[in-house]
């Protein structure tokens, strides 16, 4: 299995890594069962993320995929970060090994949760908005 | 090898994966590559000569192994040892009505993939369990054999790969003889690091490889006992009387014997000089926070350590051990091709989140002292740059000071 020169470089110094104090919205995905945690960080003002932040646990992919996905979002207005989807996560990367493909799916999904906790703590019902989120945790252990 | 202490040298601590080729193993190899290209079945003495060279390396290996040269099989390593081993043997027993196999939960992908193709096709396979130390207890395969009286065979390796623990192979083979059951066992992480000694052993069939002991990839054998006739898996012409056909891979072959001569003769000098080794990294990486040593230290290689550090992922772990030009392995699902985390680790009882944070480290002869610390200069920053950035890190030290109170 190789990973492309980006994954590398992103993995070996990711961007954006950290918490935020008092972030208008997190998100947390996958579990330590599969081996992967990403959690998003996200201070959100007039609609624009100005800053994002995150931790994860996993591997190589999972690091560089959530490192890429908070240089996507990060200036960018809420509906625009919500149009990043994983197969633009693994463009950016230029490719993942597809036993790695979860791992955008994880960084596309931090992304979507971060926003729709963004949305309830504002009283407002994210679905509409975000979609739902589905938990494809299942999906790793179908293999 | 060079003793250089240069961070842009490799550092090789990967050698139960495979190892570098020994100068007397390359010197062995190198007429057979160049001139003595003959084929061991031809009659002129350019086939001749290949011939002897087959034959001295059976003679050679025999001696360092203890058994009789006629009990030796080439063939292309580890895997294929196992498969022939346990295929026929599985047809000779079906012969005489037995359908129950015992092995233990941590065997090799070769001995456990094959035993889930018997188990297809109406054979009984029972795994004994190996405990949080990763040894097989005497006391569960005498249960096993009373419980199971049609068991034909017992497969159980001499070392494991991924934690180098020791299993207690005489007297599990022992048990079996005196029943009248036939034992296999997969010596391939054993030999150079344990005696492999084939007259105290017991054992009817025995798997060894080339590439871990500093001969090449692709060359190994089964040895089996002169009392059963054991059915070829490979067939085709009469090379190896019959048993494994093939022309002879006469290169491979006469660099393994002199890897086997020199893992013999070399196994106590280096065992001293990696003991220390061993104990230095040991006592360094413990010192760690939330640290644990997967399988028994005791009844273990000398070569062989396997840690788990919470809060983190192996694969991460070693690619940051990559990047600083250092090679290990882990039993992480994402280093096994797989989502789930190594059969092994889940063996020993270990949670699926500990079984991802597998680092394993194996040593050889060429290890230096110098190696050693380099990578415990650099383990402990790579640590710590992954747990300062894990989710899972944070919920472990919440959940501890929670307990605290
Ligand atoms: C315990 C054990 N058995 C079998 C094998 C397979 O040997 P080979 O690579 O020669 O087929 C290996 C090595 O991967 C091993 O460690």
């Amino acid at each position: 299995m190789i990973y492309s020169e980006r994954v590398m470089e992103h993995f070996a110094n990711p961007r954006n890594v950290g918490e935020i104090e008092n972030a208008d919205g997190i998100g947390e995905v996958g579990n330590e069962k599969c081996g992967d945690i990403m959690k998003m960080y996200l201070k959100i003002n007039n609609g624009i993320i100005e800053d994002v932040k995150f931790k994860t646990f996993g591997c190589g992919a999972a690091i560089a995929t959530s490192s890429i996905a908070t240089e996507m979002i990060k200036g960018k207005p809420i509906d625009e970060a919500l149009k990043i989807t994983n197969k633009a996560v693994v463009q950016a990367l230029d490719g993942l090994p597809p036993a790695k493909l979860h791992c955008s799916v994880l960084a596309e999904q931090a992304v979507k949760t971060a926003v729709a906790d963004f949305y309830k703590r504002q009283g407002v019902d994210p679905t509409p908005i975000v979609g739902v989120i589905e938990d494809r945790c299942e999906d790793c252990h179908g293999h | 090898m060079s003793n250089s202490n240069n961070p842009n040298e490799i550092i090789y601590l990967d050698n139960a994966a495979t190892t570098r080729i020994s100068p007397a193993v390359l010197n062995a190899i190198q007429p057979y590559l160049n001139e003595l290209y003959g084929n061991a079945s031809s009659l002129y003495s350019l086939g001749r000569e290949s011939a002897k060279t087959l034959e001295k390396a059976r003679t050679d290996i025999a001696e360092a192994i203890h058994c009789e040269p006629r009990e030796i099989f080439f063939t292309s390593g580890g895997s294929e040892s196992n498969n022939w081993a346990i295929k026929s043997a599985a047809m000779l027993i079906a012969k005489q009505g037995k359908k129950h196999i015992i092995t233990s939960a941590f065997e090799h992908h070769a001995v456990l993939h094959v035993l889930a193709g018997l188990e297809k096709q109406g054979f009984e396979v029972t795994a004994l369990p190996v405990y949080k130390e990763g040894i097989v207890r005497v006391s569960d395969l005498e249960k096993a054999l009373s419980e199971h009286p049609d068991t034909g065979l017992v497969t159980i390796m001499y070392v494991n790969n991924e934690i180098g623990t020791i299993q207690p192979i005489s007297e599990l083979a022992e048990l079996c003889r005196t029943r009248g059951v036939w034992f296999h066992t997969d010596a391939v992480q054993a030999l150079g690091n344990i005696p492999v000694n084939i007259e105290k052993l017991n054992v009817g069939f025995l798997s060894l490889s080339g590439h871990k002991v500093h001969a090449m990839k692709g060359v190994g054998l089964l040895y089996v006992n002169k009392k059963i006739l054991l059915p070829a898996l490979i067939e085709g012409g009469a090379q190896e009387r019959g048993f494994r056909a093939g022309t002879e891979n006469i290169a491979g072959i006469a660099g393994f014997a002199a890897a086997v001569k020199e893992a013999v003769i070399n196994m106590e000098t280096k065992n001293a000089k990696l003991l220390p080794f061993r104990e230095k990294l040991y006592n360094s990486i413990m010192k760690l926070e939330r640290v644990h040593l997967n399988g028994d230290y005791e009844q273990r290689t000398i070569n062989n350590l396997n840690f788990s550090f919470e809060g983190i992922e192996g694969e991460a772990l070693l690619l940051h051990l990559d990047l600083a030009g250092i090679c290990c392995s882990s039993g992480s699902a994402c280093t096994s091709g797989s989502l789930d985390p190594s059969h092994v680790l889940l063996a020993l009882g270990l949670p699926h989140e500990i079984a991802h944070g597998s680092l394993r480290i194996s040593m050889s002869e060429y290890t230096t002292e110098a190696e050693i610390d380099r990578f415990l200069e650099v383990l402990p920053g790579i640590v710590k740059k992954l747990r300062d950035m894990s989710p899972l890190w944070e919920i472990i030290n919440t959940n501890l000071s929670l307990k605290a109170f």
